[in-house]
C-alpha cells in the first residue's frame, strides 16, 4: 500500500485542562485533497497547525514520508516546512502592508526571486482570484470575502507542494465560494499539490476532495472517500453530514 | 504542626518564584542574541533598517529637541540659583554641559524614545502576535525574530547616539537661554566653561550609555510584544495593553538601573 505523505500516529494535545486531540490517527496521501470535517470548536484547526509545526504534539508523532518530523534534524525540518503553505482561518494578513505587499512577501523575503518575476507572479495570482485593482488597498479596507481571497493568493503564490487551508471559503458569497472551490480543484489538477482543507462546506467538499476525515471528540472517527462517508451507517457521521442535531433527534417523539 | 506536603508545596512555590525571573531573563537574553545574529545574516535587511531609523530616529527628533530644550533651560535656572549662593555662577556652562552629556542626555533621550517608539513597537508586535501574523511568518519560513526584531535593533543602535547628541546640544543651548539671555551670565563665559570642562571621555561615556540603552529598550519592547500570547493575566486586546505597559515600565526602570551600573564603571 502507498506510504502516506503525512501520517498522524496517536497524537495527543491538551491546553491546560482541555484535551483537544485524544489519540488522532490520520493518513494524508500525496496528490489528493483531504477535507477534515467536524463540529465547530472540536480541534480541526489545532490538528492542521500540528502539520506545519505551529503546534507540537504532547504525545504521539507526525510523520512526513514515513519519517517522524520531530526526530528530524533542524535543516531537514526546515526543508519539509518549505514545501508547505498555510491559509489561516482568520486570514492573518499583515495589516500594515498593502494587498500587493502581502502577496509578494513570501517571494520577496526569500531573496531568490527576481523583482520582475515577483511582480508578474503576484499580478497573475491576484487576477486569477478576481482581485485586480485592489493591489494598493490595506486589509482593513477590504470585505471579509476579499480578505479570504487575498489570503488564498498569498498561500498559492509560491506554488507550494502541500497547501493547508483552514476554512478557506467561510464568509464568501455562494458565487465566490464556488469559484474558490473550483480554483482549488483546478489548481490541484494542474499542479498536483497535496491539499488539506478544514471545512464546513458540506456537501461541496465531497465534490472537490478525494478523501474525507471526520474529527469527533478528539479522534478521527472516519477517513475514506466522499462516497464512503455518504454511505456510512455511523449515526454521528450521518447526523453531521445531514446537519441534524443529535440532541433534537433524541428529544423528538418516535415516529410510528 | 505543618504537614510534610504543605511544607514541600511551600518550598516548591518558593522555588518557582525564584526560578521564574531567571527563566524570563534567559528568554530575553536568547531573544537579544538571536536578534544580533540575524542582524548580520544574509540577505541584509538594509531597507527595513532604514525604515526603522526613520520611525525610531527621525520621527523622534522633534520630541527630543523639545525635551532637550526644556531640560537645559531648567538646569540653567536651578544651576544658576544654586551656584550664585557660592558666587560661582560662572561655572553654569560646565554644570549644564556635564549634567547633560554624562547623565541626563542619554537617560532622558532613551526614556523619550521608549514613550514615543518603544510603546508603539510593543503594541504593533503584540497585535501581530494575537492576530496570527507572526504564525503566518513562520508558515512562510520567514524567521519572525529576524523580520521583526533585528531591523529595529539595528535602527535603534544607529539612532540612539544621534538622538542623544541632539538632546545634549539643544539642552546646552537651553541652558544658555536661561543662564545668559534671561539671568545675565556672560555668554562667552558660559560657552568657554562648556568647552573647557567637557572631555572626550565624557562624550564617549554618554554614547556608550546610549548604545546600551538602545539595546535594552528595543529588546524589552519587542520581547514584550512578541510574547503577548504567553501572558497569564490577559488575552487579546487586554494582553496587548498589558504588554505595552510592561514594555514602557520595564524599559524605563532598566534604563535607570543600567545607568547606575554603567556610571559606576565609567567614573
Amino acid at each position: 500500500m502507498t506510504v502516506p505523505l503525512i501520517e498522524f500516529n496517536q497524537v495527543f494535545k491538551r491546553f491546560g485542562d482541555n484535551a483537544v486531540l485524544k489519540g488522532v490517527d490520520l493518513s494524508i496521501y500525496q496528490g489528493q485533497v483531504t477535507a477534515i470535517i467536524g463540529k465547530s470548536g472540536i480541534g480541526k484547526s489545532v490538528l492542521l497547525k500540528h502539520i506545519i509545526g505551529l503546534l507540537e504534539p504532547d504525545e504521539g508523532e507526525i510523520r512526513f514520508q514515513g519519517q517522524a518530523i520531530n526526530a528530524m534534524p533542524a535543516a531537514a525540518r526546515r526543508a519539509v516546512k518549505m514545501k508547505f503553505s498555510y491559509m489561516f482561518q482568520g486570514t492573518a494578513l499583515f495589516d500594515s502592508m498593502t494587498v500587493y505587499e502581502n502577496v509578494a512577501l513570501p517571494l520577496k523575503e526569500k531573496g531568490r526571486v527576481a523583482f520582475r518575476d515577483i511582480q508578474s507572479r503576484v499580478r497573475d495570482k491576484l487576477a486569477q482570484l478576481d482581485l485586480v485593482g485592489i493591489e494598493d488597498k490595506y486589509p482593513s479596507q477590504l470585505s471579509g470575502g476579499m480578505k479570504k481571497r487575498v489570503a488564498m493568493a498569498r498561500a498559492l503564490v509560491t506554488d507550494p507542494e502541500i497547501v493547508l487551508f483552514d476554512e478557506p471559503t467561510t464568509g464568501l458569497d455562494p458565487i465566490r465560494k464556488n469559484a474558490a472551490h473550483a480554483m482549488i480543484a483546478e489548481y490541484q489538477k494542474t499542479f498536483g499539490f497535496t491539499g488539506v482543507m478544514v471545512s464546513h462546506e458540506i456537501p461541496d467538499v465531497f465534490y472537490i476532495c478525494q478523501r474525507i476525515a471526520m474529527l469527533d471528540q478528539g479522534r478521527i472517527i472516519f477517513q475514506g472517500s466522499p462516497a464512503e462517508i455518504q454511505n456510512s451507517a455511523e449515526p454521528a457521521i450521518r447526523q453531521f453530514i445531514r446537519g441534524q442535531d443529535p440532541e433534537a433527534i433524541k428529544a423528538a417523539p418516535s415516529e410510528r | 504542626m505543618a504537614q510534610p506536603h504543605t511544607i514541600s508545596n511551600m518550598l516548591a512555590g518558593l522555588g518557582r518564584t525564584a526560578i521564574s525571573p531567571v527563566q524570563e531573563l534567559g528568554r530575553v537574553a536568547i531573544f537579544f542574541f538571536r536578534g544580533v545574529a540575524h542582524l548580520f545574516s544574509f540577505p541584509l535587511q538594509a531597507d527595513k533598517i532604514i525604515d526603522q531609523i526613520y520611525f525610531i530616529g527621525t520621527k523622534s527628533v522633534f520630541v527630543i529637541c523639545l525635551t532637550g530644550a526644556f531640560t537645559g533651560m531648567v538646569l540653567g535656572l536651578q544651576g544658576y540659583y544654586t551656584l550664585v549662593k557660592f558666587g560661582s555662577e560662572g561655572l553654569l556652562g560646565a554644570a549644564v554641559a556635564l549634567s547633560l552629556i554624562r547623565e541626563m542626555g542619554p537617560v532622558l533621550a532613551a526614556i523619550m524614545v521608549v514613550a514615543r517608539a518603544g510603546s508603539a513597537m510593543a503594541a504593533e508586535i503584540g497585535i501581530m502576535r494575537i492576530s496570527e501574523q507572526i504564525d503566518a511568518l513562520e508558515t512562510m519560513d520567514i524567521n519572525p525574530v529576524r523580520f521583526l526584531f533585528s531591523p529595529r535593533l539595528g535602527a535603534a543602535l544607529i539612532s540612539f547616539p544621534f538622538l542623544t547628541a541632539i538632546f545634549d546640544v539643544v539642552g546646552i543651548i537651553g541652558g544658555y537661554v536661561t543662564g545668559s539671555l534671561l539671568l545675565g551670565i556672560n555668554s562667552g563665559l558660559y560657552f568657554s566653561r562648556v568647552e573647557s570642562s567637557v572631555l572626550m571621555e565624557d562624550i564617549n561615556g554618554g554614547f556608550a550609555k546610549s548604545f546600551c540603552f538602545a539595546a535594552i529598550v528595543v529588546t524589552i519592547c519587542c520581547f514584550q510584544g512578541y510574547t503577548t500570547h504567553l501572558r497569564k493575566e490577559g488575552f487579546g486586546a487586554k494582553g496587548v495593553s498589558l504588554s505595552t505597559t510592561s514594555a514602557v515600565v520595564l524599559s524605563c526602570v532598566m534604563i535607570l538601573v543600567a545607568d547606575y551600573v554603567l556610571t559606576s564603571f565609567l567614573l
